[in-house]
């Protein structure tokens, strides 16, 4: 009877399988065990340290907390850029690892969704922390993420360069602005740094703006004005090259390395690459402030740890432990020491610093550095963005600073 | 139900074509055999319908509907996505940068048509004639299509540097600039350092699919033609072009739908700056959805950009069944 029907057959067939194609590969990403309570043996991890030495650094802190729980790692690291995408992904597939790490302005966002598990549920201890770093992982008053190293913008500057013209490294912006004018010098400019049209052209533009009272909620303000101010005129006096529009960070580091730039303002993940070359002799202060008495407040950048809601307590429990032994006193010392960062917590900073020099100024930063979801949450990007159209207006002259940040905030 | 009900007198059918039993009535089998024959006509489009519905039809509607919703991170993981009626095309319609995306989208698009249609023209017919090399050269010239448009954009934002850049100093010791032009970093310029960009990568398909329009012209055409008087110049004006007009109009059109969705090309080299002088339809829908996570409004506005797609899709078709008409 079967073989009377070559073409029904076929057509059942093929209905079959297109039908059943999709089912499959969604079970192919279905959590694998959502029942079983009591025997984790394995913990799914994602991270954006995908490349090295990063990537191992990571990797062996986490194989070492891994051991301790008594649990394997699978662990999976993608590309920077396409982390929220495949988190994204993942929550509306339910396919979440067990702990997952974020980008810390990332946090709250992602937090909001309900995608996350607050930290106390675990009994997570979130004692010591610097408050910069707990207010980057709290959203409504929970904390769901814990960084174990941070870092932060300081400026760098080259000893050399600064010694022969006799300059002393600036502490103040009328400073900042007389030493830059002096270091420029035919193919050398004086500062770089970058002013693009991303995330990472307002994260450089906060010091100033923070340092002289400026405010990411309204920056239709004067003290943002100021800030500004100083920023378009380091650009229009030539101090600093008008590609600063279009430079990444790491272009900044290129063009501090090539001794084409005196200073910059980078972060501790460059020294890798700085130390790199031993001829160039570089020392890093603080981002000058505006008036002496003003304190320099700098942003926190860094990578908080997560437990997502997989809806596996017995799974969540052990990522928490997982999560919780990363920002461990021996695992933060380590790691931060390993990747040129800050360890978190405030009691580690004395010791880290006598012995880490080269990363002082920067632990001495993080103390008190602010958190950029501190005040606006999930409202950040958006605000982001006007920060830095407004910057791109300015140091472009389409408009004055002022009015560039009136147009922006009006948006 | 109504399968089954089509299966069951076919059953009957060929449990009576046992071998030896002979004659089943000779029409109910021809309309079993029309059946089966119209089973297979539908087993064929199967795929092509599966494949259309789920990789075209799935997110043109998912998109649409998202452009209607307040979609937030949030609706990746509650899958609750409120209805908000026009309100997202109402807030990228009328917002100031609207305006300035759409003109951008436009200069972008006519400039680089313009450019790669006169240059791959051009080429195509300098291709014509017969050289050493010919081959060689025209296969070279494909490179720009060949390359990853990431790759190709940050070899051209390195180029383009004010600083450093190769183009500054090559003009710099011709003695044409004396300062460095910050091709990418002034709100004049860098539209058209990415126009000009944007032409270099798309010279390669217009040469391919001229050249190939011109292969087919008739060398005929071109002997009578000098006979009566029409070379160089005339006959390009009264051969080649009406000749080549069906290829053209394929190519233009193509073109502009090609052109109108870059975002690759532009993100690498300028980021939509400076400024906003490079920000166009496509890379301003981008930014919405994916930096700061407003998805209903990068939806729409992604829909803004299909409809003006979907007009020149309607216009080549109407010119490619044209050209079959002629």
């Amino acid at each position: 009877m079967k073989s009377a029907f070559p073409g029904n057959r076929a057509l059942a067939t093929a209905v079959t399988a297109l039908v059943g194609l999709p089912i499959l590969l969604a079970g192919c990403g279905a959590p694998s065990g959502s029942a079983g309570s009591e025997n984790v043996s394995e913990i799914s991890v994602m991270d954006y340290y995908n490349n090295e030495p990063d990537k191992s650094f990571i990797g062996d802190a986490l194989n070492s907390c891994a051991a301790e729980a008594g649990v394997t790692l699978k662990r999976e690291t993608v590309p920077g850029k396409s982390l929220i995408s495949k988190v994204l992904q993942q929550s509306s597939s339910k396919t979440l690892p067990d702990v997952l790490m974020l980008d810390n302005p990332d946090l709250q966002q992602i937090a909001a969704t309900g995608a996350l598990a607050p930290l106390s549920d675990f009994k997570v201890s979130t004692e010591d922390f610097a408050p910069g770093v707990l207010s980057a992982g709290t959203y409504k008053d929970k904390v769901y993420g814990l960084a174990p190293t941070v870092n932060t913008i300081a400026l760098f500057y080259n000893k050399d360069i600064l010694a022969k013209a006799g300059v002393t490294p600036p502490t103040t912006w009328d400073e900042l602005e007389a030493a830059a004018a002096k270091l420029t010098d035919g193919d050398q400019y004086g500062l770089a740094f970058n002013a693009n049209p991303t995330y990472e052209g307002t994260w450089q533009f906060l010091p100033v703006m923070w340092s002289n009272g400026g405010d990411e909620k309204n920056i239709n303000t004067p003290e943002t004005a100021e800030a500004l101010q100083l920023w378009t005129d380091l650009v229009k006096d030539g101090s600093v090259s008008s590609s600063a529009l279009n430079w990444t960070q790491a272009d900044v580091n290129d063009q501090f390395l090539a001794g084409k730039a005196a200073m910059m303002v980078n972060g501790p993940w460059q020294i890798p690459a700085l130390s790199k070359q031993p001829s160039l002799q570089y020392g890093v202060v603080k981002i000058p402030v505006r008036e002496a008495s003003q304190t320099a407040v700098a942003p926190l950048g860094g990578e908080v740890w997560t437990v997502p809601q997989t809806g596996n307590k017995a799974r969540q429990a052990k990522a928490a432990e997982i999560v919780s032994c990363l920002n461990n006193d021996k695992n933060q010392m380590s790691m931060a020491k390993a990747r040129n960062t800050i360890p978190s917590k405030t009691s580690l900073a004395e010791t880290f610093a006598k012995e880490n020099p080269k990363l002082a100024t920067f632990t001495e930063l993080v103390k008190t550095a602010r958190a950029r979801t501190g005040q606006l949450g999930d409202g950040w990007p958006a605000q982001a963005t006007k920060i830095y159209t407004a910057i791109q207006a300015a140091l472009t002259g389409s408009a004055s600073p002022a009015d560039a940040l009136k147009q922006a905030q009006g948006q | 139900m109504s399968l089954a009900a089509d299966l069951s007198p076919s059953k009957a059918q060929t449990t009576q074509q046992k071998p030896g039993v002979d004659q089943a009535p000779l029409v109910p089998r021809r309309r079993n055999r029309h059946r089966k024959e119209r089973l297979f006509q539908w087993l064929f489009l199967v795929p092509a319908v599966v494949y259309m519905a789920l990789f075209f039809g799935y997110p043109v509607v998912k998109n649409v509907i998202m452009s209607f919703q307040d979609y937030t991170t949030a609706t990746f993981f509650t899958g609750e996505a409120p209805w908000v009626g026009v309100q997202n095309y109402v807030t990228v319609l009328s917002s100031s940068l609207f305006s300035t995306s759409l003109l951008n989208t436009a200069l972008f698009t006519i400039g680089s048509i313009l450019g790669q249609f006169v240059i791959g023209l051009a080429l195509a017919i300098f291709f014509q004639r017969k050289f050493p090399l010919n081959g060689i050269l025209r296969s070279l010239l494909l490179l720009p299509w060949l390359l990853p448009l990431i790759v190709s954009s940050a070899v051209w934002r390195w180029i383009l540097d004010k600083d450093s850049g190769a183009l500054n100093r090559f003009l710099g010791d011709l003695n044409i600039i004396e300062t460095g032009v910050p091709w990418l970093t002034s709100t004049s310029l860098a539209l058209i350092a990415v126009v000009g960009v944007n032409i270099w990568i798309g010279i390669p398909f217009n040469l391919t699919i001229l050249y190939g329009g011109l292969q087919e012209i008739p060398d005929e055409l071109y002997e009578a033609g000098s006979l009566d008087g029409a070379t160089g110049w005339k006959a390009f004006r009264y051969i080649t072009w009406p000749m080549l007009k069906p290829v053209v109009s394929v190519v233009l059109v193509l073109g502009v739908v090609y052109t109108l969705k870059v975002l690759d090309i532009i993100l690498g080299l300028t980021n939509g700056g400076p400024a906003n002088s490079t920000q166009t339809i496509a890379t301003q829908s981008y930014a919405l959805s994916f930096q700061e996570f407003k998805f209903g409004e990068g939806a729409a506005l992604g829909n803004v950009l299909v409809i003006i797609s979907l007009v020149f899709a309607v216009l080549y078709l109407r010119a490619s069944r044209r050209a079959v008409d002629e």
